[in-house]
């Protein structure tokens, strides 16, 4: 049985496993968790300026049959992709905590999700 | 009984890629929750890995084809034309009707946008697993982190899903 107990009755693992396990920065993790919450965040801040502004809405329309959609969604990634090709070269070395991305991530996937929310958008729809 | 050409895109969008996307998730969460250092030995771990991966880059992959055919295949038939076009497109039949137009102003309006955060939050998974591999099992903040975004992309994809086939049954792309 490969369970084990440490003195203190936590489950440690199978010295087995040892071999599995390299030691690896969290920063391209915590990079990749935070450019996530901007890429929603970027969705969502696209969204609402396109409802906002005319001219806006007329740019994202990379293709007329998708609409502003289409230029939404693939700016919406182009920024994401950007920014986490940014924070990976600037925290691929580091140790920065994942829980701490995460919960920036949160915060930054809920602004988005507000942002895409029709309710919300489409209160600042021109007259 | 058959299907247009339109109604089999509308089937791979959902059913095709959503049916993908749900095992995959569902194998994959079992794959993280089991992922515990008490419940895998020197053994097991090579193939518990290699389930994992395959798992969250199905689901990653699954999120995208859902995404991209949703929003440059499907889409452009569910609004094409104007509100006097023969026949009318599903999204001005939804207008057309004050029972049924919230189904468009709301419905699509937010599934359109929020399906798009589902791919990104799940490749960010499929990263974290195909970085971190084995020291997932060790490294339980990552693990459960991992879970949560997991756990978050499929609730967008359901999201979207649900008002999906709502808005289908009602105003089908034909």
């Amino acid at each position: 049985m490969a369970q084990m107990q440490t003195g203190r009755g936590e489950p440690a693992y199978d010295p087995g496993l040892e071999e599995h396990f390299e030691d690896k920065p969290e920063g391209p993790i915590s990079a990749a968790i935070i450019a996530g919450g901007i890429g929603a965040l970027a969705l969502g801040v696209l969204t609402t300026l396109a409802e906002a502004n005319e001219t806006i809405k007329g740019w994202l329309e990379l293709k007329s049959s998708v609409g502003p959609l289409s230029g939404k969604t693939t700016f919406a990634v182009v920024i994401w992709l950007v920014t986490w090709a940014v924070l990976h070269g600037v925290m691929r070395r580091t140790r920065y905590e994942t829980r701490r991305a995460l919960g920036i991530a949160v915060i930054l996937v809920i602004l988005g999700v507000i942002g895409t929310f029709p309710t919300f958008f489409q209160a600042f729809a021109g007259e | 009984m058959e299907l247009t050409a339109r109604e089999w895109w509308g089937v791979i969008h959902g059913m095709g890629f959503g049916a993908i996307f749900l095992l995959a998730f569902a194998g994959g969460l079992a794959g993280f929750y089991s992922l515990k250092p008490a419940l895998v030995t020197a053994e097991g771990v090579v193939e518990r890995m290699r389930r994992l991966k395959v798992g969250v880059v199905a689901m990653a992959a699954a999120a995208w084809g859902t995404v991209l055919t949703g929003t440059w295949v499907v889409y452009p038939w569910y609004r094409a034309g104007d509100e006097t076009s023969t026949p009318l497109s599903a999204k001005f039949q939804l207008l057309a009707d004050e029972g049924t137009a919230k189904w468009h102003e709301f419905g699509m309006e937010w599934k359109e946008h929020i399906a798009w955060i589902a791919p990104i939050l799940a490749t960010v998974v499929a990263f974290i697993v195909l970085y971190y591999g084995a020291n997932l099992i060790r490294h339980d903040r990552v693990r459960k982190t991992a879970m949560t975004l997991f756990v978050m992309a499929f609730l967008f994809a359901a999201v979207a899903g649900a008002l999906g086939a709502f808005i289908t049954k009602i105003a089908p792309v034909r």
